[in-house]
């Protein structure tokens, strides 16, 4: 498995698509730095980066990636090897090239800023968006053979969580908001991986959003570290599901 | 001229001949404050050395002066009033004061001054009094270097911590409250000044301020109070170089006017308060040269306002800047900055060619449903907000500031 990881890892660094991501993030930083002294506000500019840029990248780069190295599944399953283990390290392999991408173009930066306090969060909020990203990805890639039409499927989920999703929210909170919908919208916001990776982010940098009754309430949930456990193993959730059932799928699936 | 020169200071001296000292402890001849008092004649001086007194409530109605050595304690034994006053000319000078009683019916006070002039209360420390210094029906009061201090839990079980009724040129200059309901309370207070004080923690406002006009304060902090400062019912207020910080909470203002008529908010500083100034019923009042940073709502105007100047403010990483209720524009909103300002300056006069709709979508949105502040900062509030400004449908159309700043103001 080490190996095969290997293998693709090569196989992306050659490409130089990786690189080229992480250049955009490195000088999506510095220019924020450069235009702002304030460090919030940075992370602020930035976290509209990471929630927009970074899932999208992560979901077309995955679904072309697979697709480019289908020979080389191919190939790999001709050999006596477990199709879970191909299908995991293939996966491991770009997830861990996005995420170390994505560290290094953000991190850097604040590395030589000096800035350490806002960005932890930005960046394993930034780790997780990826993952499940990847994750929900590989599920769209297997459900089809048509690349196009797995592009289409990982663009969908893409736009989804970060715009209709929204919408419907926005919408259930106008219909209903005669009614006490607190913990309605909690639990409607754990539904969607990238508000709650906007809300983990959003409640370490922009308290102030936060007023209110009914954002003392999201604030005391969310704030706390039951509620930071809550939305961690949620996004976690998030990235396993659509693994597990791309894996189901990939290793029942007539290639 | 001279003469009279000669006369009064002839008087002096010769007041100053009649005037004693009389010292009151546990080691000299009058051993309690009540004795000291009924000895005492007009004009004399009580000099309380170091020890505690429990003498209940002590009634003073005869111009004395009262030095405490070394921060003697008064001891209310949670039952009694300490210092009721009704005379003129007193002066109380460097006492501690401690626990108070407590009563729902009559407010114990550790100094009450009841119609009295001319009294200086200077530089004493309270420690858990239901109030701590009451004022009722009294004029030229001075009130200077106070430490005030409690611990309540709830708001009936405490009293305000400087409290005015009824007054007349008062100056409450550098006292520090905590822990009261009210730090500093004002009800038909008039012609008064309050400057450098500190008010920290209380459990409702920071300054309560009604009916009382053309009263000044200035470099005032108010922070991490219950529900912030209010100022209502009033006309011709100045309110200068203040600070509200901290005052955080669902029901919470830096600073709430209500009803506030020909007044002047300048040079003041609003940071993270949950919201900078809210303002209702208002009017003919100016906003001027204030620090709006990091608020939750920097300001709320009420459409009950009109004829407001806000002008040369820095509005600087609000959530929202400016919110209303209505469409009606009736305020002057005129060369702010404000830090989501995106236009242009074609001809470098620092002025923007481009005017700015300060009241984004979202936070009327948020103003009507608070649930949606959930979804602040996303892609879809994003561009709804965009398309606001691009064509204002649920925004008042008319409101924005046409020459708005390139540059934040700097005041410092």
């Amino acid at each position: 498995m080490n190996r095969i990881i290997k293998y693709v890892f090569y196989d992306i660094l050659r490409t130089r698509f990786i690189l080229f991501y992480t250049v955009f993030l490195l000088i999506c930083t510095f220019a924020f730095f450069q235009l702002d002294n304030d460090f919030g506000k940075v992370v602020l500019s930035l976290m509209n980066v990471v929630l927009m840029a970074v899932p999208l990248v992560s979901v077309v780069f995955t679904t072309i990636h697979f697709f480019n190295s289908y020979e080389f599944i191919e190939l790999m399953l001709a050999q006596p090897i477990n199709r879970r283990s191909i299908f995991l390290s293939e996966y491991l392999a770009v997830a861990s090239s996005l995420c170390l991408a994505y560290v290094v173009g953000i991190g850097f930066p604040f590395l030589l800023y000096g800035a350490w306090q806002p960005i932890y969060t930005l960046l394993i909020t930034g780790v997780f968006l990826t993952l499940v990203f990847v994750s929900l990805a590989f599920f769209s890639s297997v459900l089809t053979r048509d690349k196009a039409k797995a592009i289409g499927i990982a663009l969908l989920f893409w736009f989804y969580f970060s715009l209709i999703y929204d919408g419907i929210l926005l919408w259930v909170v106008y219909t209903f908001s005669d009614y006490p919908l607190e913990k309605l919208t909690l639990a409607l916001i754990a539904f969607n991986p990238v508000d709650l990776a906007r809300i983990i982010m959003l409640l370490q940098l922009d308290i102030s959003a936060l007023m209110g009754y009914t954002g003392a309430f999201y604030k005391n949930f969310f704030g706390s570290n039951l509620g930071l456990i809550f939305s961690i193993s949620l996004l976690m959730l998030w990235v396993l599901w659509p693994l597990l059932f791309a894996m189901r799928i990939f290793s029942r699936k007539d290639l | 001229m001279k003469r009279s020169v000669f006369f009064i200071g002839l008087v002096l001296i010769s007041l100053a001949a009649r005037a004693t000292t009389i010292p009151v402890g546990a080691r000299e001849t009058i051993k309690h404050i009540k004795e000291a008092i009924q000895r005492a004649e007009a004009g004399d001086t009580l000099l309380i050395r170091s020890g505690i007194y429990r003498e209940g409530n002590i009634i003073l109605e005869k111009q004395l002066v009262i030095l405490g050595e070394n921060f003697p304690v008064l001891d209310g034994e949670n039952q009694y009033e300490i210092f009721t006053i009704h005379a003129q000319g007193v002066v109380i000078q460097g006492l501690t004061f401690k626990d108070t009683g407590i009563a729902s019916i009559s407010d114990l006070a550790a100094i009450k001054i009841l119609e009295s002039k001319k009294v200086r209360i200077l530089g004493n420390r309270f420690e858990n009094t239901f109030f701590g210094i009451y004022l009722a029906n009294s004029s030229n009061i001075w009130i200077e270097n106070n430490q005030l201090q409690s611990q309540a839990e709830s708001e009936h079980q405490i009293g305000n911590g400087i409290h005015l009724w009824k007054c007349d040129h008062i100056t409450i200059n550098n006292n520090r409250i905590r822990g009261h309901r009210d730090g500093i309370y004002f009800e038909f207070v008039t012609n008064s000044l309050i400057t450098n004080n500190y008010s920290e923690g209380n459990m409702r406002y920071g300054l309560h301020f009604m009916f009382s006009h053309n009263d000044e304060y200035r470099n005032n902090a108010f922070t991490n109070n219950g529900a912030g400062v209010a100022v209502m019912y009033t006309k011709g207020v100045t309110m200068v170089n203040n600070t509200f910080q901290h005052n955080w909470g669902s029901s919470s203002y830096g600073l709430l006017l209500k009803d506030i008529r020909d007044s002047f908010v300048t040079d003041n500083t609003f940071i993270e308060n949950s919201v900078g100034i809210f303002m209702e019923g208002s009017s003919r009042n100016e906003i001027k040269s204030n620090s709006f940073y990091q608020n939750g709502y920097a300001l709320k105007l009420q459409a009950s306002c009109d004829d407001n100047v806000i002008t040369r403010n820095n509005f600087q990483q609000n959530t929202f800047d400016l919110v209303t209720n209505g469409s009606l524009v009736l305020n002057k909103i005129d060369g702010n900055y404000w830090d989501r300002y995106e236009g242009y300056d074609l001809n470098r006069d620092q002025v923007g060619d481009v005017p700015y709709r300060p009241i984004s979508m979202y936070g009327t949105i948020v103003e009507r449903m608070p649930q949606a502040i959930l979804l602040w900062r996303s892609f879809l509030v994003f561009l709804l907000d965009r398309a606001e400004r691009a064509i204002p449908v649920l925004t008042p159309e008319n409101l924005m500031d046409q020459v708005p700043a390139m540059q934040p103001y700097d005041f410092y």
